[in-house]
């Protein structure tokens, strides 16, 4: 994975560079984006929710035995505003849209269309690359912000719900308004954006780089969504030491 | 119609000593040959000779390590020839893209320079398809296709770029008898309408003695021998006659 992480880059400013052809190929990215949307929303509304669940019945009743029921809400919004939705939505969309990418290149190059298109002197980058890194870039922020919402609904149903918890819905979202704030959000999306474009070029990188047959295309979609997934998780380390207040 | 789309002409291709080696093998040994204007030019020879690398060479799809491709006298690698002259290429698989329909996949040159509005690239796209005998079938998917459908979208996608060059990587493989004569019988037929040089990359004895103005055979890379049909037919090298007599016979 490290060695190609040089061609990564390239393709990634080769992508930044062709930015301006955005709204040229605005179709084709409307194309991907309602794609990844309609194959991710309900799965990342569900995920998210039983994270939320999940984190209230971990930290809950653990809290109220020690008098501190109040922050059940400051935790779990917290913990899913910055750290859980972004990454696991990340890793969720790694696993389905990153895997599509590289399969669907992958093809197209093992069956010549890449070649194709080079020979209509048509930029694969422009044509391949840009429209789903744009796509990603925007649908995955706003899936984030979808799973915070909704996760925090999980934590706060659960919370509620739960006998040993006992926090009511009220008392979970005054306690995550006092500790979580817009920059925290904000915090949480920044970071699913730079993961979005980890995605994209790792997945088409890995499309683009496709030899043999189907057992090669194979072999790609495994590398794009483990390398994403490696990606992602070393890049939140530092993102999340840049991000600290 | 913009002046580089209408010109019509063939061009004229150099190959000077051609040379290209993967992992230490060398695949091509230095090759030099001509192709005139408006001719059919096909280079025969086994399979593993290196007839496709050198095909995408001319393409600008592989770098040479030595030697030079020059149209009209000017180098191919540089890319303002490379958009100065119009090349297309008939892929072996047709290599249409999959996720576009066959009047997509036909318009898309046009579509994606932006060269034409909608509405001329349609009638553009029927008017090519009409030319390959496959009116009518804009709006089907490149999987509805058999083999010989799509190599002759493939030549109606290339006739779309209207070129001066066209580049056929074996035309004919995969096809039955009569749609292999249907894709000869389109090569002749473009070269004599638009008079664009024809470059057909193939190891199809039957296609070539057809179509060829003049033909290379090619083996290991190395040119054996360049000459009109009747000439290739009476080459003495003992590797040419054994390529061209080759046959089973049942004992």
């Amino acid at each position: 994975m490290f060695q190609n992480i040089g061609e990564m880059l390239v393709l990634f400013w080769r992508a930044l560079a062709a930015l301006p052809l955005a709204w040229r190929h605005r179709q084709k990215a409307l194309d991907q984006f309602f794609e990844i949307g309609v194959a991710s929303l309900f799965m990342v509304c569900i995920l998210s929710f039983f994270i939320g669940g999940v984190m209230a019945l971990q930290t809950g009743p653990l809290l109220v035995e020690r008098g501190l029921g109040s922050y059940v809400g400051a935790i779990v919004g917290y913990s899913i505003a910055k750290e859980l939705a972004p990454v696991l939505m990340a890793v969720l969309i790694a696993g389905r849209i990153g895997s599509a990418m590289a399969a669907e290149i992958g093809s197209m190059r093992v069956y010549q269309e890449i070649d194709a298109l080079r020979t209509m002197n048509i930029n694969p980058v422009h044509y391949l690359v840009l429209p789903r890194l744009t796509a990603l870039a925007v649908a995955l922020p706003m899936l984030v912000t979808i799973a915070i919402v909704v996760g925090w609904m999980g934590g706060a149903l659960v919370a509620s719900s739960n006998a040993r918890i006992a926090v009511s819905f009220e008392a979970f979202f005054n306690a995550l308004r006092s500790t979580v704030d817009l920059w925290d959000v904000a915090n949480g999306v920044f970071k699913s954006f730079m993961f979005a474009l980890i995605i994209a070029v790792v997945s088409c990188h890995q499309g683009l780089i496709t030899r043999g047959g189907p057992r090669g295309i194979g072999r790609s979609v495994t590398k794009a969504v483990v390398n994403s997934i490696v990606l992602i998780v070393i890049s939140d380390y530092f993102l999340t030491r840049i991000l600290l207040k | 119609m913009n002046e580089a789309i209408s010109n019509q002409n063939g061009v004229c291709l150099q190959v000077r000593g051609l040379r290209k080696a993967f992992d230490g093998q060398v695949v091509l040994h230095g090759l030099d040959f001509e192709v005139e204007p408006g001719e059919v030019f096909v280079i025969m020879g086994p399979s593993g000779s290196g007839k496709t690398v050198l095909l995408k060479h001319l393409i600008g799809l592989e770098e040479p390590d030595a030697g030079e491709i020059l149209i009209e006298g000017q180098p191919i690698q540089s890319p303002e020839v490379m958009s100065q002259y119009r090349m297309a290429m008939v892929f072996q698989s047709g290599a249409l893209l999959n996720s576009l329909t066959v009047g997509q996949n036909v318009g898309l040159y046009l579509s994606e320079h932006r060269l034409r509005s909608p509405g001329e690239i349609a009638r553009i796209v029927t008017e090519k398809l009409e030319v390959v005998g496959l009116a009518g079938t804009e709006e089907k998917m490149p999987s509805e296709l058999s083999g010989g459908m799509k190599k002759r979208v493939a030549i109606a996608r290339a006739l779309v770029i209207e070129p001066q060059l066209i580049l056929y990587d074996e035309p004919t493989s995969e096809l039955d008898p009569l749609s292999a004569v249907v894709i000869a019988e389109e090569i002749v037929r473009l070269n004599e309408r638009i008079h664009v040089t024809s470059l057909v990359v193939s190891h199809d004895r039957d296609l070539a003695f057809g179509v060829a103005d003049r033909i290379a055979v090619i083996n290991q890379g190395r040119i054996l021998t360049i000459g009109t049909p009747d000439e290739v037919k009476q080459h003495k090298d003992p590797l040419v006659q054994q390529f061209l007599h080759a046959d089973f016979k049942r004992h």
